[in-house]
Formats: structure tokens, sequence, C-alpha cells
């Protein structure tokens, strides 16, 4: 960032993250950011309202920072003893900075015999911290974990929720190049449950594909929607297991659609309903046999794939 | 009213009462080191162990935090009770030799000896200070921090507190005695230069401006010697 000068004496509490809205403007010093205070509010009274609130503010800030702490004990009334027994209590919560990406070894007694400390130790030297570090750039902080639940796929790293598995002493720089510039990115294609399928209208049969409307790389699957007295068009990602979408309206979540072929204008209705809403499903032919249901509840992730039954209207 | 059975003796006591204040009231002893009159039963030491039931389902329970019922069989010197509880003194020993509370309790027991590897700890998570100072100093200054192994008492962040007025009363209740005696750390003490017997504190000018609410300070006065 180029105005780490400027800001330095002011709070420091989300790691001068660009998107400070307190730090814009401001003379210092800033003793915290008031911003602590909206999470503090949220959760006073509510039971259990304490792990709820460091929880929060962990997330928001990676870290608790002491005045959120003594913050924390004033609003919420209790001693301040009794909030840093709770924050130094639990594993999730910590009192030093992170950094960006979250490096966790397995050491767990089935990661360790299938040579977990020699994947923590090339960690560590790649990263020239060791583990409860951060690194100097704030880009990694390391640390060890006793089991992850995947005792079968050892030695486990995980790294901002994406799991590695069977890791090998050769493979950490790569699972390191690849953490700074994105995981994200890298899942679409290796995850094995996102695959790109292409569906047609169970009526007429035409293709429902939209080549000149890429969505995460791949054709879309155009329909027209039917809601609230609106029609417009709406295209969905092409690959199973995405929920990135486009569409003419916005279209408010929660709300019941009706989907429509562009080309034969009839109605995509199947007879089923989905198992997470109860909503009506929308049935779709996959190329290559099989069906796609996929639920009309907007923000609903119920979807459904059967390759072998045959559609029966 | 509460009809029950100690150690063979039938006995009537008033409902509520926990096993504890029942064998002090009829005179049966039990040794106690983390319980103190006043502040609320804890069952950190376990020291207070009794066999609570009868044939092959008794069981050992803190005398201190479990409450008399209708027709208990209460032993407070059983053979179980006398092995774990010397357990529990060899224990002690071996965390906490300095202590010369858990000395006269070893020595009353007729501990002699400890087979475990010696520490020389400062605490032993007794509690006693934290409820001192929640529950009669009305402080809040120190508590518990981390867990397991790595569990500490302190105040938050190891600096000053706000909240502790001084009063000493931590410390007057600490059976290790040096509880948070910071040795060379003047600045995050709050009780003052109640130093360690282990290692031992040779500078005890360092603590000159601090004030030490033993009196005398044991630590100090077996270090002059
Ligand atoms: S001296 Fe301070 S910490 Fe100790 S009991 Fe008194 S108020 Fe609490
Ligand atoms: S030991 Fe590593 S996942 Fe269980
Ligand atoms: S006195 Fe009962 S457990 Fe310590």
């Amino acid at each position: 960032m180029t105005e780490v000068k400027d800001i330095s004496g002011l709070c420091s509490t989300c790691n001068f993250a660009p998107n400070c809205i307190y730090r814009q403007g401001r003379e210092g010093p800033i003793q915290y950011c008031e911003m602590f205070a909206e999470i503090i509010e949220q959760h006073t009274g509510a039971q259990g309202g304490l792990i709820a609130t460091l929880e929060e503010i962990q997330a928001r800030y990676g870290y608790l920072h002491p005045e959120a702490l003594k913050m924390v004990a004033e609003k919420s009334g209790r001693s301040l003893v009794d909030v840093y027994g709770v924050a130094t209590f639990y594993r999730a919560f910590s009192l030093k900075p992170r950094g960006k990406h979250l490096v966790s070894v397995c050491l767990g007694t089935a990661c360790h015999v299938r040579g977990g400390p020699a994947i923590a130790q090339e960690l560590e030297r790649q990263l020239k911290i060791s583990a409860g570090q951060t690194t100097p750039d704030n880009e990694f902080t390391l640390e060890t974990v006793n089991c992850l639940g995947a005792c079968a796929l050892g030695p486990i790293i995980v790294i901002d929720g994406h799991y590695f598995s069977k890791v090998k002493t050769s493979m950490v720089a790569d699972i390191l190049h690849r953490a700074k510039t994105g995981l994200d990115r890298v899942e679409i294609i290796t995850d094995q449950r996102i695959f790109p399928i292409e569906v047609g209208c169970a009526r007429c049969n035409h293709s429902l594909m939209d080549p000149r409307h890429p969505i995460d790389g791949h054709p879309s699957i155009r329909v027209t929607v039917a809601f609230d007295q609106k029609h417009g068009w709406l295209a969905l990602s092409g690959l199973y297991g995405s929920y990135n979408s486009d569409s003419e309206y916005d279209i408010p979540s929660d709300s019941e659609v009706q989907f429509f072929c562009p080309h034969c204008h009839a109605e995509l209705i199947g007879g089923a309903n989905c198992s997470e809403c109860g909503a009506p499903m929308v049935p779709m032919i996959v190329r290559g046999g099989g069906i796609v249901q996929i639920c009309s509840r907007r923000g609903c992730k119920g979807h459904m794939l059967d390759l072998s039954g045959a559609l029966i209207f | 009213m509460i009809n029950m059975k100690l150690n063979g003796l039938g006995v009537t006591v008033e409902e509520g009462m926990t096993i504890l204040e029942v064998a002090n009231f009829y005179g049966f002893p039990i040794p106690t080191l983390c319980h103190m009159e006043g502040l609320s039963p804890y069952g950190a030491c376990r020291l207070c162990v009794v066999e609570v039931g009868d044939g092959p389902r008794a069981r050992l329970v803190t005398s201190c935090t479990s409450r008399a019922e209708e027709g208990m069989i209460v032993r407070t010197a059983s053979n179980r009770v006398m092995k774990a509880r010397m357990m529990i003194l060899e224990l002690l020993l071996a965390s906490c030799p300095q202590s010369k509370i858990i000395q006269d309790l070893a020595s009353k027991y007729q501990v002699r000896q400890q087979r475990f590897r010696q520490e020389h700890e400062d605490c032993i998570m007794c509690g006693l200070c934290v409820r001192m100072c929640e529950e009669q100093m009305m402080a809040k200054a120190i508590g518990f921090r981390g867990r397991g192994e790595k569990r500490s008492l302190g105040t938050p962040f190891d600096i000053k507190s706000e909240e502790c007025r001084l009063c000493g009363g931590c410390i007057y209740v600490c059976p290790a005695c040096q509880l948070r005696c910071t040795y060379t750390d003047p600045d995050k003490a709050i009780c003052g230069g109640c130093a360690n017997i282990h290692p031992p504190c040779y500078l005890k000018d360092k603590f000159d401006d601090m004030m030490c609410y033993m009196d005398p300070c044991v630590a100090c006065e077996i270090k002059r010697d």
C-alpha cells in the first residue's frame, strides 16, 4: 500500500486493510477502529454472545486486538479477565495479527507417521518462520494442528480452507505458490465436483447453451425467467456446482422464479420439488443422456444431476 | 433435613450442606487445599475426596463440591480414600515442593517421598486467588489464561491491571506463596516483591519500589539466611 506512511499512528486493527473506512481522511491517533462497536452491539445480550462477538471480530480483522478485547469487556459488562480467558482458551482466536493466508499443517498421529513433521519443516524452511509465526511480509501464517479428520489422506496441509492431501516435500513450493496467486481460481479446474455440462430444453430439445455469453470461462445456460410481472433473460454458469449467474433484472433472493425455454417458450417445470426448500425443480436435459434439475428459488443451492434416469413428462 | 450415614454414624443434617461441611460439623477431618470458607467451592485440588456409596458401586467424589443427599453413605477415611489422598499429595509435592502448606499436609499423611519427576511450579492452579479477587475483593483483576499445559494465571496481557487495588488478598490465600511473583520484571508486578524460592531471588533491591504484602515476605526471609 502506498499510504502506509500517512496512516502510521492510526488504528492498525485491520492490518491496514485497504477497505477500512475509518482511516480515510483521518489524522492520528485513532486508538482503535470504531467498527468493533457495531459487531459488539449486535451480539450483546444474546446467550453465548461473547464467543460469537470474538469470532466475528476475529473473522473481520484476522486477530483480536487488545483494544478490541477491552472494548468487548466494557460494552458487554464482563470483566476483561473473563474475555481474555476465553480469547486465550480457544485455538481459533489469535491475539497476534495473522498473515493473508493461514497454512495449517496436520501433525496428528496419522499425519505424523506419514511424514507430517517433514512437511512442517519444509514449510518452515521455505517461509523462513517457525510454526505459530507470520512472515514479515504478512503473507503467510504457519500453524500446526492435531488432526483435521482426514487421516487417510495424510499428510494434510490446509491453506485458507483448501485441503491438500498426501503432500510430499517436493510439492510444498508449488502449493505455496498457488496459495499466493489465489487458490479459488485453481479450484474450479481441479475440483472434481465442478465440471462443465451442456443442457437442452426438455420440451423442444433445443440446446440452451449460449457461447456468446461465457460465465466461468464456459458457455452459459440461457433461459427466460419470469417473476413479479417481469420477464427477462437469465444466464447460468455452465459448470455443474458453480452458482454464478447473470440476468437482465436483479432477481430478489428467496423469490421463486418461473423458467421458460427461449426457443419453444414452454415452461421448464417437472413434477419434483426441491429437497432443500420445497420449491419446484427446473429440469433440463443433459447432452449425452440424463437430466439435471435446479431449484427455482433464487439463492437456494438445491440441485440434482441424474445421468441415467429417463425424463417422464 | 436429610438423613445420611457418615463413617457408619447415622446423622441428620440440613439440606444443602456439602459433604465437607457435614464431616467438619461432626468432627471428621478432611484435608483441603483449594477450599476456603467464604469462597465458592471449586474442586481443583481433589484432596478432599471421600467415598460415597456402598460395595462395588462406591465412588470417589470431592466432598467440597458435592451436596449431602438423603440416604448417602459416606466414608471419609476408607482405604481407597487414603490411597487416593496420598497419591494426590505425592503429585502436589512433585509439582510444588516449596509450599509450606503442601509440605505440612504431606507430613500429616505420612507422605515422605514422591515418585515423580520433580518440578518447581509457581502455581498449582488451585484458583484460590482468582476466587478471592472476584468474590471477596470484587476486583476481578486476575484470572486463568490459556488451557491445557499452557494454562497460566495472571492479569490480561500480563500488564499491570487497572482493576487491582493492591489488597494483597491473592497472595494471602496462595498456598504456593509466590504465585504471581514476576522476579526481575517489576513492571508487570501487581503485588510486589514476593520472590520465588526456587530459583532464588537475590537482587532484592530491584524490588525496592514495590510493596510486599506478605508480612514478612517468607520467600525473602528464607533467602537472607
Ligand atoms: S491484590 Fe489485586 S489481584 Fe490480588 S486479590 Fe487484591 S485486587 Fe485481586
Ligand atoms: S492425523 Fe492428520 S488428519 Fe488426522
Ligand atoms: S478442597 Fe475439595 S477439591 Fe480442593
